[in-house]
Order: C-alpha cells, then structure tokens, then sequence
C-alpha cells in the first residue's frame, strides 16, 4: 500500500486529500496510468503531466522515478510559495 | 537556522529584532517580508495550503544550500499558511553575515527557492470567483541565475 496525497487543484479534482492505494506499479507513470484507468476524475486531474509536479517521500522527482520501498506519493502543481 | 510554518500572524518587527540579536556581530542583516497584494481592489481572501513535513524539509534544504554557498552567521525563515486578506504578511526571510554581498545574495536565494521548490499553494478568492495562482515561468527561470 501506498499513501497518495494530492495538493491544489489536483486535490480539488480527485476529491480527497489523500488515499491508500495497493498498486503493483513499479514507477510514479505505471501508478498514474494505474489511477487514471480507475475513473473519469483522476483521467482528468493526469490529463496533462507537464501542469503536474510529484513527490516520493516528501522529495521532488520526476515522472520515472522507482516506488520500490516508498511510502507516500503526492501530486500536485507547480508551487507558489514566498 | 530557524524555519516556522504557521497560521498565526506575526510581527516582522520584532522578529527582526530578535534575528538580529541572535546574530550578534555579523556585521550585516538583510530581511524580506511578503505581503498579500490586492491588484485591482476584489481579492476577499487567500488561502495558502502547505505540504505538513515536506515543507519542513523542503526549507531546511534550502537553507542548507544558502549556509554553504555564502557565509551566514544566521538565516530565518517563517512562512504562513491557511486563510490571509490583502495587507496580511505571508512570510518573512533574514538573513545576517559579516558580508552585506553575502547577506543581500543568500536573502535572494532564498526567496527564489521558497517560491518554486517549497509546498506551498495559493488561492485566491475574488469578488468575481476563486482560482488558483499559477507559478510563473520567470520564477523558474530565476533559479538559473543561481
């Protein structure tokens, strides 16, 4: 199990703050691809990656990056801090 | 290093008295407050949502960086989040060194990276609907120069 966290609009979009999911996928792409085959609201949070930003356990990645081991996945946006 | 993510407001005079107590005999103090802007006089509220733990990180990374690119006798970091109105303060960052250069660049640095590399979103809320700020590509641009 994973926990998935989602920021933003993103959140907004999938309608939760976070979830458990039991996924199999070996990179943060398998378990999108995973997600936005599970309903019409993730299809559309994931419709454009390049408006997307991910996380693997609190650190900033890229789309390819492992999830062997890893606990937490979060998506959201581009960040507006400051 | 100090870093504070909270809701409360706070009083960046005082806050800079203090930093600047702490970093007694650096010679020099740089600080930059944010404040919330109401361009055209219809923004009701700003909400700021965080990341809880990879904020921290984040941040304390930043910092880390900045401590070893310049010669700081001290950094402060404090950045809100939750419900603000126009005129609120959002966040707040000093910096102290025996180098004003040192003080000035790494206070830069910072506000740079807090911007695009530290989780924080914001929504505002206007008399004619809600939306998102969206990050601006000079902002991602501004961390070349570095």
């Amino acid at each position: 199990m994973i926990d998935v966290l989602y920021f933003a609009w993103v959140r907004e979009r999938i309608g939760v703050p976070r979830e458990q999911v039991a996924t199999n996928a070996a990179t943060v792409a398998e378990l999108i691809e995973e997600l936005k085959a599970r309903e019409e609201r993730y299809a559309l949070a994931f419709s454009d990656l390049r408006a997307l930003r991910v996380a693997v356990d609190q650190e900033l990645t890229d789309f390819d990056a492992s999830l062997v081991g890893v606990r937490e996945v979060a998506f959201f946006p581009p960040m507006t801090g400051g | 290093m100090t870093v504070r993510i909270q809701t409360e407001s706070f009083d960046a005079g005082a806050e800079l008295n203090a930093f600047t107590d702490t970093a007694a005999g650096a010679g020099a103090v740089v600080s930059f407050t944010g404040v919330v802007r109401d361009v055209d006089g219809s923004l009701v509220a700003m909400e700021i949502e965080h990341y809880p733990g990879m904020t921290e990180k984040a941040i304390a990374t930043i910092v880390s960086e900045a401590q070893t690119r310049w010669d700081l006798a001290g950094a402060l970091v404090i950045h809100r989040h939750g419900r603000l109105t126009a005129g609120d303060q959002i966040m707040m960052v000093a910096t102290a060194s025996r180098h004003r250069v040192d003080a000035f660049q790494a206070a830069e640095f910072l506000m740079d990276y807090l911007k695009s590399r530290a989780p924080f979103w914001k929504k505002e809320m206007t008399q004619s609907g809600n939306g998102w700020v969206e990050a601006r590509d000079e902002d991602e641009a501004a961390l070349d120069r570095w």
